[in-house]
């Protein structure tokens, strides 16, 4: 968790930790923490659950404290709120010839064709899908934008730009029929587009056990 | 099977056999001594030709070279473990399965650093050498890829012709060595409210996922040990996260950064792939846990059993949840079944090797196994998860398996005739 501007961490875990008390004050899991506790609490003798012995100090402090500059050059995910997104933008426009140059080998003219996963897609279904593309499948928009940064093109990853990157993310999603043909993607617009699936998704309600399989 | 010829005597072996005739003053000359061994010792006795000498690595016998079966040669791609050929219940780390989404990164051991950052009150950088300073524990656990057995899942196509490999092999036990997570979240101060983290990977993936902060807790490692070796580049080298009996894919090899936080990222991986469709309009996210599965590796196609009469039938359980309790197997298609012997130790989160002495008396019939896990889980029948998860996720298909064994002794998977 950490702020969209990158250069302000002395505020930011200000808000970082008063935002975590609330959330802790409102958390309908007491579990939820119950691992954390052990950690802070685990020296003097109960240990983890690996068990560290009696007479481990509290902190063996093997390692160095990271910098503000080295979690910033790190810390390059996107969540479903926007944090982590950085300045930047891009339109349908400029995203089509991203893709033209970078995307359309693996995924095609259309997005539909291959060789590699199709990002196009977005027929309506019911009982489920009959392809995993963007339209019909992917819960989060901001998804494409940690993915794209992190891993695409496949054999050139991370050498788009934040306007690049924001391009096609606007240029997949026009295909997909989720926003407008003139739509801009910056770290304003892009949390705010909300997703044709996003509700479909639930936890996971296996439980082991002798009852029904599901 | 017999082989068609013998090997040859090596040119070192020549002269040491020779020499020593000649020092004995058996014969005058080499020539005279190459004939004389010629004559006198078969070149297929090894007890009458000096062996090979000590290596600095050992390989296999040189018909024994069992291999992991290829996917596409593609960045994203897998291979899988010959089950078939091996015992017990340990994965030589060369036939370790694979699956990787952006190919192998070639990480040097001194340069690998490990941020953990986030909801904590010291973000610190790890070296591999403050990581192997800290406590080390070594734990045998299975890992196993999700997607694996999704091919036989198919209403509509049901193969026979299909190996235990090619079904199961993206499935191996190692023991795994490296310091437990709790530790390491220990040093940096865990902050209130946390409940999950992101583990990111060092490959041209840079692969994503988030873990519940609890699991992490409980009995996660950093592992950089792998049966007793430090762990491979194919598996994390030089170091990933192991979480015992939760899918593959959450494993994060060449771990680089793990960031402390109060909800999961959503990342590519825990949308869009490794989610299952239910088949009634819902989509269930973050199925981690691997449920108690088991698959008999003997008799399995392409084998044909060559008579009849008493042959063990072997096979490999296992289950996220914990110990597995029983295996039952079945030689009627189903119709009985008969608690299989577990060979101990039963380990949690392991796999565990079943055999049952089986009277094959050439008639044709089906083989199957079923697990059943220490909270009472049964491994379930192919049509339960089909009324349960409907026909749209190929993950998670921990369902009976089943071998059909014709009278001539041809051994094929053999679920097709049974639903």
């Amino acid at each position: 968790m950490r702020p969209v501007d990158r250069s302000n961490r002395g505020s930011a875990l200000v808000v970082v930790a008063a935002l975590a008390a609330l959330l802790s004050a409102c958390d309908p899991s007491p579990g939820a923490f119950s691992g954390a506790a052990r950690a802070t609490e685990g020296g003097a003798g109960s240990g983890s659950a690996e068990g560290l012995p009696a007479h481990a100090p509290a902190r063996f402090a093997f390692g160095a404290e990271a910098s503000d500059a080295r979690v910033a050059m790190w810390d390059i995910d996107v969540r479903p709120d926007g944090d982590g997104l950085p300045q930047g933008s891009g339109s349908v426009q400029q995203g089509r010839d991203v893709y033209m140059v970078h995307c359309i080998a693996c995924h095609g003219p259309t997005g539909t064709e291959g060789p590699n996963d199709r990002l196009v897609d977005n027929s309506p279904w019911d009982a489920y899908p009959t392809s995993r593309a963007i339209g019909n499948y992917w819960p989060y928009a901001t998804t494409l934008y940690d993915y794209i940064r992190k891993a695409m093109p496949q054999l050139t990853p991370g050498v788009l730009n934040a306007d690049q990157v924001y391009g096609v993310i606007a240029y997949i999603l026009y295909l997909n029929e989720i926003v407008p043909e003139d739509a801009v993607m910056s770290a304003q617009t892009l949390p705010a587009v909300v997703m044709p699936m996003r509700d479909r998704f639930v936890d996971d309600d296996r439980t082991g056990g002798p009852g029904p399989v599901r | 099977m017999p082989r068609k010829e013998g090997p040859k005597i090596s040119r070192r072996a020549w002269i040491t056999t020779t020499s020593g005739v000649i020092a004995a003053g058996l014969v005058r000359s080499q020539s005279d001594a190459i004939k004389l061994v010629a004559q006198e010792v078969p070149a297929a006795d090894p007890t009458k030709v000096p062996g090979r000498l000590v290596s600095e690595l050992g390989r296999r016998a040189s018909a024994e070279q069992p291999k992991r079966l290829l996917r596409a040669q593609e960045l994203s791609s897998s291979s899988r473990t010959p089950l078939a050929d091996l015992m017990g219940t340990i994965t030589p780390s060369d036939l370790h399965f694979e699956r990787h989404h952006g190919g192998i990164p070639d990480i040097k051991f001194e340069d690998h650093e490990l941020l953990v950052h986030g909801m904590v009150d010291r973000p610190m950088v790890f070296k591999m050498s403050d990581l192997m300073r800290y406590p080390q524990v070594s734990k045998v656990y299975f890992l196993e890829c999700s997607g694996n057995g999704g091919g036989v899942y198919s209403q509509t196509r049901m193969p026979t012709e299909v190996t235990v490999q090619a079904m199961d092999g993206l499935l191996s036990t190692s023991e795994w060595t490296g310091v437990p997570v709790s530790t390491i979240l220990r040093e940096v101060g865990v902050r209130r409210g946390a409940s999950w983290i992101l583990a990111e990977g060092g490959d041209a993936a840079v692969l994503s996922r988030s873990v519940p902060l609890d699991k992490v807790m409980d009995d996660s490692l950093l592992a950089y040990g792998q049966n007793g070796e430090r762990i491979r580049p194919e598996q994390g080298y030089p170091v990933r996260l192991f979480l015992p009996g939760y899918e593959g894919n959450a494993n994060v090899k060449w771990l680089r950064r793990i960031e402390v936080t109060d909800r999961p990222t959503h990342t590519r991986e825990e949308t869009s792939k490794y989610t299952d469709p239910l088949g009634d309009g819902t989509i269930r996210q973050f199925s981690l846990m691997m449920d108690a599965k088991s698959v008999i590796t003997f008799p399995s196609y392409p084998y044909v059993l060559p008579e009849r009469g008493w042959w063990e039938i072997q096979g490999l359980a296992w289950s996220g949840r914990g110990r597995i309790s029983k295996v039952e197997v079945s030689t009627d298609a189903g119709r009985s079944w008969v608690e299989a012997a577990l060979q101990g130790p039963v380990l949690p989160k392991s796999t565990v090797r079943f055999r049952h002495l089986f009277e094959w008396r050439g008639r044709e019939t089906i083989i199957l196994s079923r697990a059943t896990d220490e909270t009472g889980y049964v491994q379930p029948t192919v049509q339960q998860l089909w009324e349960a998860r409907g026909p749209a996720t190929s993950y998670h298909q921990n369902h009976q398996r089943a071998w059909k064994i014709a009278a001539g002794g041809e051994v094929t998977f053999g679920l097709g005739d049974m639903v």
